[in-house]
């Protein structure tokens, strides 16, 4: 069996990469729960103009102990919807997760903030309490800026005769309405991504939970003063994350709000489509010789780049052959699905390892001469392999004169039986590392991997594989000393266990492992450094 | 490096206390007053379609003539309106004037008006004058009142023609 070891999360993961990247399916959370919640107020709510404020009142007093809660809960799960929403969005920018691949997604997740806000402001307003006519009365006046109505909105708020029950039924299809146009979004925000991630992590998830619960009972929700459009209502306790507009538009003029928000949403529909200094990196290339349309890179794929078309050597032979065939916008280039293609396999026996699906700037080709040729070069009874990526802990470091420490696009483009291969060519154990399976910058290379090499996917480690001499710890940049650690650690258990075989042949027949004589008639030779 | 359970139970406590601090404040602090507390609020808001530009007319008889059937409507009117005026004095000192179009691309709506008016609580002499008819100089309706206004109190001045026209509420 092969040793998983767990790395603890440190307080600068935990602070820094944990929860910042489930801010997404947070979102669903906190979606779900305003949702769930929303149908109870829904239930007992009371849509008359009379009727609206005192069924609110009523739940949030003489109800505390669920309808009270729940209304506390709702509005503070939409002030996290929020909250995470707009941390996504800042998060998704800083780290350029605009543009290419990713385009599709972004230019999607735009709408859902004016949903989100659309749907949130409306539910102020049915309330019909002080805040929910000021938000009223402010949010017509600001639309009443748009020459859309033949009759100004704000007449709607003007005096009490002038809100009938209508509006709040209107309201209530609104607040309900635009939700599911929300939902809706947010399916289609997540279609080029395999596997969205749409729950947290349990134990985020429950904290995030407890966490609102506990506001709930600590500061319950409760309504300010029943509505009365013929005073201007005192001091109110503002919901800053949704009614920021409001004082915003008092202090300049509706026209500057708009111009900000149109502004705000223009610049980020454009974002996607301005020129940028990143580098393009090289997009996998299908090979049609060595495809044999197994779809387990369409499998595999974090980000549905691939899809399966007629292989052109379709036969009657093999009629309804498929092809790997790559789109090149939404590919990543992270090579997991080099990873996924059984004919990445480095025991092929051919000059020049050609796969079915490889990375340019990568190919496996050059990944097994590098290996080869650096296997060769290590020393001892313990070498040991290092398999990370580029996005993880650091693997340059921990090179040495037993280590030798490859640093993949993605760990999930290594394919399981490199490790094999690292055995067979001398290597006493093989650790695989890479970033945590939550903060995979790849999303899902880190777990593809793990399930790979525990013989849990395709391709598999081989079942009869020494698994002994393999460690897989997945750890993310800055935790380079636990990651030094599981090494030092992995090389004094490795140093109870007798030497690979070749080491023990080579001992034999008096041949030093680390000359180019041992590696004959394997490949050909390195072109590339890793 | 969290070594020991409690201590990462106690990172992660403290960032949902933090989570729930953070919604909890803003979601209702600081406070916001709209009006400051010695001041009311006047809107004047109306929707109101001007008088036609030119009168209606009668036909002739040979123009009802020359008119389909089903078309011969004795009277000929067009469709423009006139612009709707409006002037507030607030104690003798004017603080609003406005001159609202008639709305639709043939100028054939409602002219509307919607503006806020911010003033101290207190008594006021308030003049309202509404011209909705294109010929002559002269405002076609007139109000002027005493008020009173509490702090915080809204006072709406609407135009309803078959009210008497201009409408404190």
């Amino acid at each position: 069996m092969a040793h998983t070891q767990k790395i603890p999360p440190a307080i600068p993961y935990l602070i820094r990469g944990y929860p910042w990247q489930h801010l997404g399916s947070l979102g669903f959370l906190f979606f779900w729960l305003i949702a769930v919640t929303g149908f109870y107020l829904f239930a007992v709510l009371d849509t008359s103009v009379e009727g609206v404020y005192s069924s609110i009142v009523w739940l949030t007093r003489e109800q505390w102990y669920l309808g009270g809660i729940i209304r506390s809960l709702h509005r503070y799960a939409a002030d996290a919807f929020i909250l995470v929403t707009l941390l996504h969005l800042t998060r998704e920018f800083l780290l350029g997760r605009y543009g290419g691949f990713r385009r599709f997604s972004w230019l999607t997740g735009v709408p859902l903030l004016w949903f989100a806000y659309i749907s949130g402001i409306g539910g102020f307003w049915l309330n019909w309490d002080q805040l929910g006519q000021f938000s009223a009365v402010a949010s017509a006046e600001w639309l009443d800026w748009l020459p859309i109505f033949a009759t100004p909105f704000t007449r709607n708020f003007l005096t009490a005769a002038a809100v009938s029950d209508r509006l709040f039924t209107l309201l209530v299809f609104v607040h309900i309405g635009v939700p599911l146009l929300l939902i809706f979004g947010l399916w289609f925000h997540v279609q080029r991504i395999n596997r969205a991630e749409v729950f947290p992590p349990r134990a985020l998830g429950i904290g995030a939970l407890a966490a609102l619960l506990t506001l709930a009972l600590a500061l319950p929700v409760v309504s300010q003063g029943k509505a009365d459009l013929a005073v201007v209502p005192g001091p109110l306790a503002l919901d800053w994350f949704y009614l920021f507009l409001h004082p915003l538009m008092y202090v300049s003029s509706p026209a500057s709000v708009w111009t900000l928000i149109a502004g705000i949403t223009l610049f980020l529909l454009l974002l996607p489509f301005l020129p940028s200094s990143r580098r393009v990196p090289s997009i996998a290339v299908v090979n049609p010789d060595n495809c044999n349309g197994c779809r387990r890179c369409f499998d595999d794929c974090p980000y549905a780049a691939i899809v399966m078309v007629p292989h052109p050597q379709a036969t009657i032979v093999k009629p309804g052959l498929q092809l790997a065939k790559v789109m090149p916008d939404l590919c990543a280039s992270c090579g997991i699905c080099a990873g996924s293609c059984p004919s990445s396999t480095p025991f092929r026996n051919v000059p020049a390892l050609v796969t079915g699906i490889d990375m340019p700037q990568l190919p496996v080709e050059a990944l097994r001469q590098a290996l080869k040729l650096r296997l060769a070069a290590l020393e001892g009874d313990t070498r040991i392999v290092v398999f990370g990526c580029d996005h993880g802990a650091s693997v340059e470091a921990l090179s040495g004169a037993d280590v030798a420490g490859f640093s993949l696009i993605c760990t999930g483009m290594l394919p399981p039986s490199f490790v094999d291969y690292a055995w067979r060519e001398g290597a006493a154990g093989v650790l695989v590392t890479g970033c945590r399976d939550s903060a995979c910058a790849f999303r899902l290379g880190s777990r593809w991997s793990e399930q790979r090499l525990l013989g849990l996917r395709e391709p598999r480690l081989r079942f009869n594989a020494a698994r002994e001499r393999l460690c897989i710890a997945w750890a993310d940049p800055g935790e380079e000393p636990e990651l030094l650690a599981t090494l030092t650690d992995f090389r004094r258990r490795l140093a109870t266990f007798a030497p690979p075989p070749v080491l023990q042949a080579n001992r034999l027949d008096g041949i030093s492992p680390n000359t180019p004589e041992t590696n004959a008639g394997t490949g050909g030779t390195a072109d590339g450094q890793i | 490096m969290v070594k020991s359970k409690p201590l990462a139970w106690l990172a992660q406590g403290l960032l949902y206390a933090l989570f729930a601090l953070i919604i909890g404040t803003f979601s209702s602090w600081p406070k916001y007053r709209h009006l400051a507390p010695e001041q009311a609020l006047i809107k004047l808001s109306f929707t109101h379609h001007g008088k036609r530009v030119e009168d209606c007319r009668q036909r002739t008889p040979e123009e009802l003539a020359k008119l389909p059937p089903n078309m011969r409507a004795p009277m000929q009117c067009q469709r423009e309106r006139s612009p709707v005026t409006v002037e507030v004095d607030l104690d003798g000192q004017r603080i609003y004037r406005h001159v609202a179009a008639p709305s639709g691309l043939s100028k054939d709506g409602a002219s509307t008006v919607y503006q806020r008016l911010e003033m101290l609580a207190g008594e006021h002499r308030l003049a309202v004058r509404l011209k909705d008819s294109a010929g002559g100089s002269d405002f076609d309706y007139r109000r002027e009142e005493t008020v009173t206004l509490k702090p915080g109190q809204v006072l709406v001045i609407d135009f309803n023609a078959e009210k008497g026209g201009i409408t404190l509420l």
